[in-house]
């Protein structure tokens, strides 16, 4: 673009220059190749890697989550590590994991919608995928903290036998309405936005069971524009509903611990620092899905670097101010003059889960500092480390918060170490084969990259393509972007 | 079962690209025609205006939705909280100023509410999901999802001729014209 955009113009004219609009797709690909290498990963036998993960994914699950719970449920909650003053340990820790790692999902598809991010359409398809079932993971744990898995009916409003209603002022009941409904909007966005990829799937099925279950599934779409002008104004209502969803179901869960009066978690800051954690986390989680799946099936001229680049960035960010909520928690401890707050902090630096807090300062807050080098974002080495970093800096974050505070309240005569049971590594372990394996499935079964909206990033596919090729020198000097300076000039 | 009556569901041509689909839209909405559609891949920009089709009136509907999930909202945690079931806990009245109180309740209901009717009113809208419909008759028409953009005229237009209709569509830059049929 650079040589033609300049050939054949008035040389005196003062040039100014525009950087060059970034290439989404690399290598001028056709509307059938997106077609043909997303549906082919479907239609083709999956490569041998996806059964060396996907069984073991299936047995952990199977003996994590169903045998660990089928034990739980038989014997009785106490078989986790919970006692009386520790009522929250690891089940809640991993509820408030799962459901952080839910959110970048919904902020890929939504809020980077809004705002124009063209570049989320290779990527937003498995983040929301990754969202709802990290939501299905998260789901277990307050599901079966309960205690009596089988009342769980009782979270919701229904009217029962005992005249009781739940107590609507509680968080934990507003947490009840914030992750159902946020479980629900995910999968109606999710769902909707793959209906006419469904229909591509589905015309290029031979008769039978699968372009029936497809077709079904396609709901019957065509494609006309009478559709599209209703499905694109649904689709930025759905973005613009999940927009402050999303915003309200972290800042709803760092309530449960916000509105208690125990040292260390009654403070305001917890909403935006639960929500910037979580965007933190779950774009960690997706680069940590999607880096390995890129090249499983060759999809790196539509997962492109600028991609990546541009994800290291936003973990960067959401890093950093992690970073400042920590020093900003240790502040107010100090600054408030409250001997309570000050030693619930002391405690945490200086007490016996130092190492966690010390765990959770380097990776989450130091680890992604190495992203302000450019290099560093270009290996995707480095970049797989430090999202494996964050993964587990994010799992501390809420360890962290919950266990250094709540086995060590107000009355010392009751302070004592919190270990989790093996029923409780167990389930944990268990809810990570359960999120690997319906990835998998995913991946087998569901196009991974939104093949419409990739289409649409091309150039040709606006209507006024050919208008801007009729007048080629608008006066500017285009400088090379990213891709292009990145391959040298390749990736034209 | 099957009787062999066909009926004339309309033309369908083939046009090379986007742009080709957005100048052919133009002149078929110029010539007056009512009953037709264009098909594409993608959404394509600016094609509503090309087609001269009005805005969606979806957000309506959704404005309603969102408003009956705040009403539903309110009414189940004052009844309950108030009226049924007055909880006295964490020092707050069991009055209407217990409002502030439910206010997450009444955001999360007013969008899962407002997320149904984005759902149910855009397959309304769409007229979906339905099992089968002429235009999947058309081989060519398979590639719709793929690489390939269309405009169906319908034979019900007051406007359609079987020739000119397609003469109309010829001028326009369609190739593979075909007249779709359907099973009366």
């Amino acid at each position: 673009m650079a040589n033609s955009a300049t050939a054949g113009t008035d040389s005196n004219k003062p040039k100014i220059p525009v950087l060059e609009r970034e290439q989404l797709i690399l290598n001028n690909r056709s509307y059938n190749w997106i077609t043909e290498t997303i549906c082919g990963i479907i239609e083709g036998r999956q490569p041998l890697i996806w059964w060396l993960l996907f069984i073991p994914s299936v047995i952990v699950a199977a003996i994590g989550v169903g045998g660990g719970l089928f034990y739980l449920v038989s014997t009785g909650v106490g078989v986790w590590g919970n006692s009386n003053n520790a009522m929250w340990g690891w089940p809640i820790v991993n509820f408030v994991f799962w459901i952080g790692i839910g959110h970048a999902g919904t902020l890929i598809s939504a809020i980077l919608f809004l705002t124009r991010q063209n570049w989320r359409t290779s990527i937003n398809r498995a983040a929301e995928a990754m969202t709802i079932f990290a939501v299905c993971c998260a789901g277990i744990y307050p599901m079966f903290h309960v205690g009596r898995v089988w009342m769980v009916w009782f979270l919701a409003p229904i009217p029962n036998a005992n005249a009781i209603w739940q107590n609507f002022k509680s968080p934990l009941l507003w947490d009840v309405f914030a992750v159902s409904t946020y479980f629900t909007i995910s999968l109606i966005f999710w769902y909707m936005g793959m209906v006419p990829d469904l229909a591509t799937i589905r015309d290029r099925c031979k008769p039978g069971l699968r372009k029936m279950l497809y077709g079904i599934f396609a709901l019957g779409w065509r494609g006309g524009n009478r559709q599209w002008s209703h499905y694109e104004m649904m689709y930025l209502l759905l973005a613009a509903l999940s927009t402050p969803l999303v915003l309200s179901v972290h800042s709803i869960v760092s309530f449960d611990f916000a509105t208690s009066v125990v040292p260390g978690w009654h403070t305001t800051i917890f909403p935006p620092y639960f929500v910037a954690g979580a965007v933190f986390g779950g774009f960690a989680m997706v680069l940590t899905i999607m880096i390995p799946a890129r090249f499983i099936y060759g999809l790196q001229d539509m997962i492109t670097m600028k991609h990546i680049d541009n994800m290291a960035k936003i973990i960067l960010l959401t890093g950093t101010i992690v970073g400042y909520a920590y020093i900003m928690e240790l502040f107010v401890a100090f600054y408030s003059g409250s001997k309570y707050e000050g030693a619930a902090f002391w405690l945490r630096i200086a007490g016996p889960y130092d190492w966690a807090y010390f765990c959770m300062m380097f990776c989450n807050v130091v680890a992604p500092q190495i992203f302000w080098a450019k290099a560093m974002r270009e290996n995707l080495w480095v970049v797989m480390g430090v999202c494996m970093l964050v993964n587990i800096g994010m799992w501390f974050e809420r360890f962290v918060i919950i266990v250094t505070t709540l086995p060590r309240m107000w009355l010392p005569g009751d302070w004592k170490y919190y270990n989790p049971s093996a029923v409780d590594i167990m389930t944990y372990v268990g809810t990570v084969g359960m999120f690997l394996t319906l990835f998998l499935l995913f991946l087998r079964f569901l196009p991974c990259i939104n093949i419409a909206e990739v289409k649409w990033t091309l150039k040709q596919s606006d209507p006024h393509f050919d208008d801007i090729n009729d007048h080629p020198d608008d006066g500017t000097e285009k400088a090379e972007a990213y891709q292009q300076e990145l391959h040298g000039g390749e990736a034209k | 079962m099957s009787t062999s009556a066909k009926r004339v569901y309309g033309y369908l041509a083939e046009y090379e690209s986007a742009s080709a689909l957005y100048k052919a839209a133009e002149k078929v909405r110029d010539a007056g025609f009512k009953k037709w559609d264009c098909y594409s891949p993608f959404p394509i920009h600016g094609l509503d205006n090309a087609m001269g089709m009005k805005r969606s009136i979806l957000p309506y509907l959704v404005f309603c939705g969102g408003t009956l999930g705040l009403i539903t909202g309110f009414t189940l945690a004052y009844t309950t909280q108030v009226v049924i079931y007055p909880t006295v806990v964490q020092a707050k009245p069991a009055n209407i100023f217990t409002t502030a109180a439910f206010f997450p309740i009444l955001f999360e209901l007013t969008i899962l509410l407002s997320g149904f009717t984005t759902l149910f009113g855009v397959l309304g809208l769409m007229g979906l999901p339905r099992l089968n419909h002429p235009l999947f008759a058309s081989k060519q028409f398979k590639r719709v999802t793929d690489d390939a953009f269309f405009i169906a005229v319908e034979a019900r237009d007051p406007n359609f001729n079987a020739d000119a209709t397609r003469e109309l569509l010829e001028e326009a830059g369609g190739t593979n014209i075909e007249l779709v049929e359907e099973e009366d």
